[in-house]
Parts: C-alpha cells; structure tokens; sequence
C-alpha cells in the first residue's frame, strides 16, 4: 500500500524526536559540574544550616533573609546551633563563597536555573563592604 | 462507589507505595536506571508495532466524515477543511484536529428547554483538554533541561516564559513560590483534576467510563503532583537528578547519593506511564493520524473507494441465472427479462 510509507515515515520521525536526548548526547560523557569552595569556605566546614539542606532548599533561606531584612528590618540570623549571621547576600554569603563564577553558575548553568538574585545584588561587592 | 475507579485509584496507590518502598530501600538502582531504560524500550518497541499493525490494516471502505458542505457544483461553496476534497484540504483538518481538536470543539449537548429540545455547545470539555494537552507539552519539552547540556536557548527562552507569573507566598510557616512557579504545571494539575472529577460526578459520564480512562488521568495527576511537590515543597538536590537523568541518555548510568524519595516515586509513576502507553488509550497520539474518518478525501461520489481485500470472486449473473431457471420462473409466473418469445422459439426449435 502506497500509504505504508508515509506511515512509517511518520513513526521514525516520531521516534527521533522522541529519543531525541539519546542521539544527540551520543553517549558523551557530560560530568556533573564540580563546584568549587574556596579556602574561606572550606575552613569554615558547614554552612549557615547543614550541608544537604542547603544543596537543595538554599533560595528559601534567601527569600526569608529578604523578607526579615527588608520588612523587619531585623540583621540578625541566629541558626539552630545558636550562632548568629549577618543576614546578607552580599556580605555573608559572598564573604565565603566570594567565587559565583565557580560556585553558584556552576550549578545554576547546569541544571538552566536562573536566579533573579544578581538583578540587584552585583557579584562582587567589595565596596559594599 | 463505583469500581472502576477505585480500581484505577488503588492501581496507583499501589506503584505509589512500590516506588516509596523501592526508595526507602535504597534499591536506587532498579529504580533509577533498569525501570526507567526498560520502560523506554517498551515505550519506543510498544508504540513502533501498534503503529505498524495499523498501518498493515487495510481500509475496507472510505468513511470521512463530512462535517460540511462537500464538493459540489462551483456555486455551491464547498466547506473545505471539514469536508476536504483534496489532500491538501486532509493535511489542514488533520493539523487543525491535532492542534486544536476541532470535532471536540463540536461537542454539543441535548436538552429539553421549556420542553423543546436544543443543543448546547459544551464547550468545557474542550477547554480542559486544550489545557491539559498544551500544558503536559510544556512540562514535557521544559524537562529536555534534565536531558541536555547545555540546555538549548529554545528551552530556555520557554522556561521564561513559562515562569512569567512570580508568585511568591512567604508567611509564617508557609513558604512558597521558589525556584520559580512554572504555570504549565499547576495548569496541567488542574486540568487533570477537571477530567477526571467530570469522569466520576457527571452520571452519564460515569458510566461509560471504564477503569482504563480513570487510571492514565489519576497516573497523570500522580505525576504532575509530585513533580510539583518536588519543585516547591519538598526539594531534592537538582544537580544530583541531572546527573542521573544525564547518565541515562549518555548511556553511563550513574546513580548519585542523597537523591530524595519523591524523586524516585515521580520517575516510576513517569516508566509506568511510558510503558502502559503503547497498550493504552493514550495511543490516540499515533492513532489520530491514523483515522479514517479524519485522513480520509471526502470525495466519495467522484472516485470509488476498492476494498483492498476484494478478491475474483465468482459471480453468476442475472442474465445466468435467469438462462438456469427461466422455465421454473414462467411456470411460477415471475417476470423474466427475456421473455416468452425466446422461449416460444427455444420450444419450437426443439420441436423441428
């Protein structure tokens, strides 16, 4: 039947699309990106709350430092070690992790996340400080 | 009750709690790598052969709807793409059908009004599968992200978009609303919720809904939800996931530490989708190209339509048959078409 053929054309077509990612990476090796701390941060061991939590769930603390600071005008952070934090992007989170370049990009990049943080915040606020 | 769809439900429930289950036991393996390669096998070889079984289906007879005016005299005007002529005319009503589901658009319900009879355009059903369809490919072409590096600029520019809406709640003991809200998800959500309730509280409906038109829409809401609780309640390491997903289609699987369960159940509930889809309904992805009723000219009365199948068959014709009992039919007083005068000389040959 003449129809077969665009039948089946239609199915390969369907099929390259859908396994798309397969022939397009072509088994390319794409290594996860390796971020990078710097001496600061690795001296200082853990962050302002755990290690996994922060990986995963950082942009909330972020956006409760925003609204503590901004609304209430409260600085201080106090984590549940009892220690206590300047709440700030650019002055304690940049202060560690002064390499946003080789930190936070790294991971952002590779997973297409976009963060409206560097809107305001410049990269590195030296006279800030 | 009704046991169709608490079947569905409990069918669900139950790879919901294998997934958990499976997680839970650290069984990251089976359920990160084998599942998912073995539910894109069945998906790609599953769809491949029902399409192929289809195509190798003759057409026994041209049945296009004619859901217009078909070609006639010049000075009748003709609906072109509802009741197309030509193959041009079959390539708009299939594309039209795909992109915007046109004979659903057509759904009409009776009612008796003031006891008259009218039809009522229903359009919500048509509504909610546009946004249902739309918003599942979004959400499908937004997670190429997890399967590419870099992301291509096209996904990107439609992450944007897609995260146009910042809605950001943050009270005490409710946080939400980061990363980004992308809408096609909640939509997709919502949209799923709409077909399956209209499913279970709409009488008429309910009763010739079976259990394998509530499972894809209670398997699909399993999804979307918890994709979305993964996004914004209860967040996994991306970074893990993509290089788990990435290893996947590099064909270097890898299954990295500290990746949460919610992850695990999405991506079983995604397999299981994938693999019951070729044996589903939801092969009215391929099979809507595959339509007679839609892929078909409407130009019936101008050529005709040969079953492929026909075979010679033996005919014996009116002119045969009546030659065989012509005697017996005059005898019985049936008209025949070569009447007496054959016969009378057929006799009187005989005679001489």
């Amino acid at each position: 039947m003449k129809d077969k053929r665009w039948i089946v054309s239609g199915l390969v077509v369907f099929l390259l699309i859908v396994l798309f990612p397969f022939w397009y990476n072509r088994g390319r090796a794409v290594p996860p990106p390796e971020v990078k701390l710097t001496e600061k941060a690795k001296a200082e061991k853990e962050c302002v709350l755990a290690r996994d939590y922060m990986k995963a769930e950082h942009m909330q603390i972020l956006d409760l430092w925003r609204e503590t600071v901004v609304r209430e005008g409260n600085r201080i952070y106090t984590n549940p070690k009892g220690r206590e934090f300047v709440m700030s992007l650019s002055n304690t989170c940049l202060d560690c992790h002064s390499n946003k370049a080789e930190f936070c990009d790294k991971c952002h990049n590779y997973a297409s996340v976009r963060p409206y943080c560097w809107d305001c915040h410049i990269e590195n606020p030296k006279e800030a400080r | 009750m009704n046991t169709r769809y608490l079947f569905a439900f409990l069918v669900v429930f139950v790879l919901f709690l294998v997934s958990w289950l499976g997680a839970a036991a650290g069984l990251g393996w089976l359920f990160g790598v084998v599942i998912p390669y073995a539910a894109v096998v069945v998906f790609v070889v599953g769809f491949a052969r029902k399409v192929l079984s289809w195509a190798a289906s003759p057409v026994p007879f041209a049945i296009p709807t004619t859901a217009g005016q078909g070609r006639s005299f010049p000075w009748i005007p003709q609906a072109k793409i509802d009741n197309p002529a030509s193959n041009w005319g079959v390539f708009l009503r299939l594309l039209f059908e795909v992109l915007t589901f046109r004979s659903l658009f057509r759904n009409t319900r009776m009612r008796l009004k003031e006891e008259k009879l009218t039809y009522q355009l229903e359009i919500f059903l048509w509504v909610g599968a546009l946004a249902f369809h739309y918003a599942f490919l979004t959400v499908l072409l937004r997670h190429t992200r997890f399967f590419l590096e870099p992301t291509p600029w096209c996904i990107q520019v439609l992450e944007t978009l897609d995260s146009f809406f910042r809605v950001e709640i943050l009270y005490p003991g409710v946080q939400f609303g980061l990363p980004a809200v992308y809408l096609s998800g909640f939509v997709l959500l919502a949209a799923v919720v709409y077909l399956a309730l209209r499913r279970i509280v709409i009488p008429s409906v309910r009763y010739v809904s079976l259990a394998s038109d509530y499972f894809p829409l209670l398997l699909i809401f399993g999804i979307a939800f918890s994709g979305i609780l993964m996004r914004y309640v209860t967040k996994v390491d991306i970074r893990a996931v993509k290089e788990l997903t990435l290893g996947l289609v590099t064909f270097r699987p890898t299954v990295p530490e500290g990746i949460g369960a919610v992850f695990y159940i999405h991506l079983f509930l995604v397999c299981t989708l994938l693999a019951y889809f070729p044996y589903s309904k939801l092969m009215h992805l391929g099979g809507v190209f595959l339509s007679p009723t839609r892929n078909l000219r409407g130009d019936t009365r101008a050529y005709r339509h040969v079953n492929p199948w026909n075979y010679p068959v033996p005919v014996h014709t009116y002119e045969e048959y009546e030659e065989e009992f012509r005697d017996k039919m005059v005898e019985a007083g049936l008209p025949v078409e070569k009447p007496l005068a054959d016969a009378a000389d057929e006799a009187a040959q005989e005679k001489e």
